[in-house]
């Protein structure tokens, strides 16, 4: 079955041009038999464009793909998955209306005549996803499930398609690391001698755990293709940005004595959280630690009014406020930066300035009801430039930026608002580490200007470098607030885990037990 | 590993539950709207909860209630059809051609009015699904085709069936004497069953579904949208040649100048029966309970002589009031 090279997929010469923008050139990648291939670059590097060439969504300007040897031309995605290419996207790619089972056999759906078989089709899902091993309910509508949840559906429905080659963009955005390793285990199975698996991710420490080698593209361009057994991941992150990065991985200007501007007393929901309690002073940034479900989400949103909050008190530069809407906590300068920003946080038919600027256009850029539009453009495109937005200008429409620009200019919009406080859910998610290190500079930046920051995120080392104090939570609790000579993963995990059903396993959540790298997590 | 998925297997089972009684409490409310409404009316006067009335409200609920199964499909899609009160008048004009100019038999005339119906859902669907013009677009220039059409091929004046009383007993004939059920409500019955099937138990209804769902990703999933979406819009077209049968065949006549506003009540009907103009969710029967209430409050508003203008305020409310409850139990559940 393996030809005379060997390659299970190529792509050759391939060139791919939006307006404005070359998006891939001259592009190359092999794929072997039976291997997991890392593929790696920069935000806007045109890796998930790579992706919809081969699942017959855009046709390339040029170049050719070849699959076992023959030459493939994918007409549309049907046919990329009769080929037996089954592809994960970065979008949000389910039918939030339909059950577990039905998304994942959409297209596929079993039926006697003209009638559907609901009962076949539960019994197939129930079958896959025993098979697989993941926790789902495949009765469930996928609108009330995780995010991870969803995610783990979309990998179930992946793995469905009796596929050979199996494509996962960014497959790991929204999980935990335990959930990671679930990943990883079912990937293992998929392999066989005659499949393969093209992984992207900008996640450096899962490629180690999974890929056998790692091809490193910039630019649209192919820059070249490493062995992971014998490469540090110092190297790939090097050759990816085309410098090399340096980080000063503890937090900056730690000090007491800040006056308070955010003071949270006995915050409780019905649903989750108890009795909550914890301050933010000026030019502080507040870490939040503590494993999925732990309630961190939570607090934000309880904080801003998206939840309803059953108890506690909330106060403002000393001020006792109430509020109700995310609307009144902007009003009274506090921005929040949602997790889920797939589906919430753009207007993806609009361009760049109008989605940078649509929450300060009332105060900063108009007068009597008229828009500044030139000002607004100019501060829009400073902000951009000041995060690195790859764009070809900031009259872009936003759905044409690549996945981790367009979660950059979520963090701007909320850069331009100049709210006091700031809320950050997981801000570097699906962000490249190039980007990551402008970010984590960037909270530095804004917490020297004085602003309260909290940041909230699964990579623990992350928290631990950025956060002056770091509030551990445990099931709907504050399980303790630890200062930054006091936090080391061991005491941040020790604290994320106090609780009855004590559970050694869930320390590999918090990324502690590094399952793979020699290297440092954070670079 | 353990503590993590049954931790995780709680919260989905909850989730499930919920979305389930959720799901059930819709339709038990919209039902039971329909009931206290009734029940208000019986109340209110005495010549309304009578047999003979009863009927007459199910009579009056025909054309809505036809033209708003087939434009339910549409609207589960996240589009909208605002041909179908025209496109309505217009086949019942094509049907007068058939029938009384060409002087075709019932039996032919009818199908070929219903699949003119057909074709002006076809020209719909291709200029939603291929030249993907927005469907608020596309069948608002229908809509003025549509009424258009019908006055220059009817020369604006109406056609009368009177030579054909078969066609006639379509609407008002009655099929099973001993019920004093006119034929015309049967067909809505029938219409609804096969609505209902299609959209619960074939193919066609779960891609209706999963493109107001999400479009981008039923076209990853190898679904071919364009396909559907075409076929789902000649749905709508088919039921709307079935109102224009029905009207026609109720009146005596093909009235080309009216249809315009029928769309209105129509979409009304599928709103208040808990379709989301978001797309992606709907069902037939929550269609049927919202015609039943829309000629429910017409009917008893007019037994107890309320002016036309005030019944047409009280259904504006009523409309508000039924998407406006149906928001805060999604917010709340
Ligand atoms: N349909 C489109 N129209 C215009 N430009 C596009 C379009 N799709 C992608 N681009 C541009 O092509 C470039 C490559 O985008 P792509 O989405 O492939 O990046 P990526 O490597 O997946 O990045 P990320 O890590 O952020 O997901 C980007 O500059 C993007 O803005
Ligand atoms: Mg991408």
């Amino acid at each position: 079955m393996n030809d005379a090279n060997g390659y299970l997929l190529e792509v050759e010469g391939v060139r791919k041009a939006f307006p404005g923008v070359l998006a891939l050139d001259d592009m190359h990648i092999n794929l072997r038999y039976g291997e997991v291939l890392a593929l790696v670059g920069e935000n806007g590097a045109g890796k998930s464009t790579l992706m919809k060439l081969l699942s017959g969504i855009y046709v390339p300007d040029a170049g050719s793909f070849r699959l076992q040897g023959q030459p493939f031309t994918p007409e549309n995605p049907k046919h990329a998955l009769e080929s037996g290419i089954s592809i994960i996207h970065q979008e949000f790619n389910l039918m939030p209306h339909l059950t577990v089972a039905q998304n994942i056999y959409i297209g596929r759906e079993p039926r006697r005549g003209l009638v559907l078989s609901d009962r076949e089709l539960n019994r197939r899902a129930a079958e896959l996803v025993d098979r697989l091993g993941l926790p789902l309910d495949i009765r469930a509508t996928v609108s009330d499930l995780t995010v991870a949840n969803q995610q783990m559906v979309e990998i179930a429905k992946a793995l469905s398609y009796d596929a050979r080659v199996l494509i996962m963009d960014e497959p790991t955005a929204a999980l935990n690391d335990a959930e990671v390793r679930t990943l990883h285990g079912l990937i293992r199975r998929f392999i066989r001698e005659d499949t393969g698996v093209i992984y992207i991710s900008h996640r450096m420490d899962e490629l180690k755990a999974i890929a056998g080698r790692i091809t490193v593209i910039r630019d649209g361009r192919y820059v070249g293709t490493l062995d992971t057994a014998k490469t540090g991941m110092r190297e790939v992150i090097t050759l990816m940005v085309g410098r090399t990065l340096t980080s000063d991985a503890r937090p900056v200007d730690v000090r007491d004595g800040r006056e308070t501007v955010l003071d949270v007393d006995g915050l409780s929901t019905k649903e989750l959280l108890r009795d909550v309690s914890f301050t933010l002073g000026k030019g502080e940034i507040l870490g939040f630690a503590g494993l999925m479900g732990a309630g961190r989400t939570e607090v934000a949103r309880a904080l801003v009014g998206a939840d309803k909050a059953s108890g506690g008190t909330i106060r403002v530069h000393g001020r006792q406020v109430r509020i109700h809407t995310p609307a009144e906590a902007a009003e009274l300068g506090i921005g929040y930066l949602s997790e889920d920003r797939k589906q919430l946080g753009l207007l993806l038919e609009h361009d760049v300035s109008e989605n940078i600027t649509l929450p300060s256009l009332r105060e900063r850029f108009s007068r009597w009801g008229l828009v500044d539009r030139l000002m607004a453009r100019r501060a829009a495109k400073e902000v951009a430039d000041r995060l690195t937005i790859k764009t070809p200008s900031i009259r872009q429409t936003t759905k044409f930026l690549s996945g981790g620009n367009q979660q950059k200019v979520v963090i701007a919009k909320w850069l331009v608002k100049d709210c006091d406080i700031l809320i950050f859910d997981e801000p570097t998610r699906g962000i490249d580490v190039g980007a990551k290190e402008e970010i984590y500079a960037l909270l530095n930046s804004l917490a020297q200007q004085g602003k309260a920051i909290i940041m909230i995120s699964s990579e623990l080392p992350e928290v631990l470098r950025m956060s002056h104090r770091i509030v551990v939570m445990t099931e709907g609790r504050v399980s303790g607030i630890l200062s930054a000579d006091e936090a080391t993963q061991e005491s941040v995990m020790h604290l994320a885990t106090l609780r009855p059903n004590e559970n050694p396993e869930d320390a590999a959540e918090l990324g502690l037990l590094d399952l793979h790298s020699t290297e440092p997590k954070a670079v | 590993m353990t503590s993590l998925l049954s931790r995780a297997e709680g919260a989905t089972d909850r989730a499930t539950w919920i979305a389930a009684a959720r799901n059930r409490l819709q339709q038990l409310l919209a039902f039971a709207s329909l009931i206290v409404i009734f029940t208000f009316f019986s109340f209110a006067n005495s010549a309304f909860p009578t047999y003979s009335n009863v009927i007459n409200i199910l009579f009056s609920t025909v054309v809505i209630g036809t033209l708003a199964l087939g434009t339910t499909f549409v609207i589960i899609t996240g589009g909208i059809d605002l041909s179908i009160g025209t496109g309505m008048a217009l086949c019942a004009v094509m049907s007068g051609v058939f029938i009384v100019d060409a002087g075709l038999p019932v039996i032919i005339g009818v199908p070929l009015a219903i699949l003119f119906g057909g074709l002006i859902g076809l020209v719909n669907g291709l200029n939603v699904a291929v030249l993907k013009l927005p469907p608020f677009i596309a069948t608002l220039a229908m809509m003025l085709v549509a009424q258009g059409l019908a006055l220059v091929i009817s020369n604006s004046t109406p056609i009368y069936f009177t030579d054909n009383p078969g066609y006639i007993k379509i609407s008002t004939g009655e099929l099973i004497p001993a019920l004093n059920i006119p034929n015309a409500v049967l067909v809505l019955v029938a219409a609804a069953v096969i609505a209902g099937f299609l959209l619960s138990k074939t193919l066609l209804g779960r891609y209706t579904y999963s493109i107001g769902s999400n479009e981008a990703a039923t076209a990853l999933s190898g679904i071919d949208v364009r396909r559907w979406k075409i076929v789902i819009y000649t749905l709508a077209g088919l039921f709307t040649g079935l109102a224009g049968v029905m009207i026609s065949a109720r009146l005596g006549s093909a009235q080309p100048a009216t249809g315009m506003g029928y769309e209105l009540q129509a979409i009304a009907a599928v709103v208040i029966g808990g379709t989301s103009l978001a797309g992606g969710k709907g069902s037939i029967i929550g269609t049927v309970i919202g015609a039943l209430i829309i000629s429910v409050l017409n009917n008893g508003l007019q037994i107890m002589s309320i002016p036309q203008e005030w019944q047409n305020v009280i259904l504006g409310l009523v409309i508000l009031v039924a998407v406006y409850a149906d928001m805060v139990r999604k917010k709340e559940a």
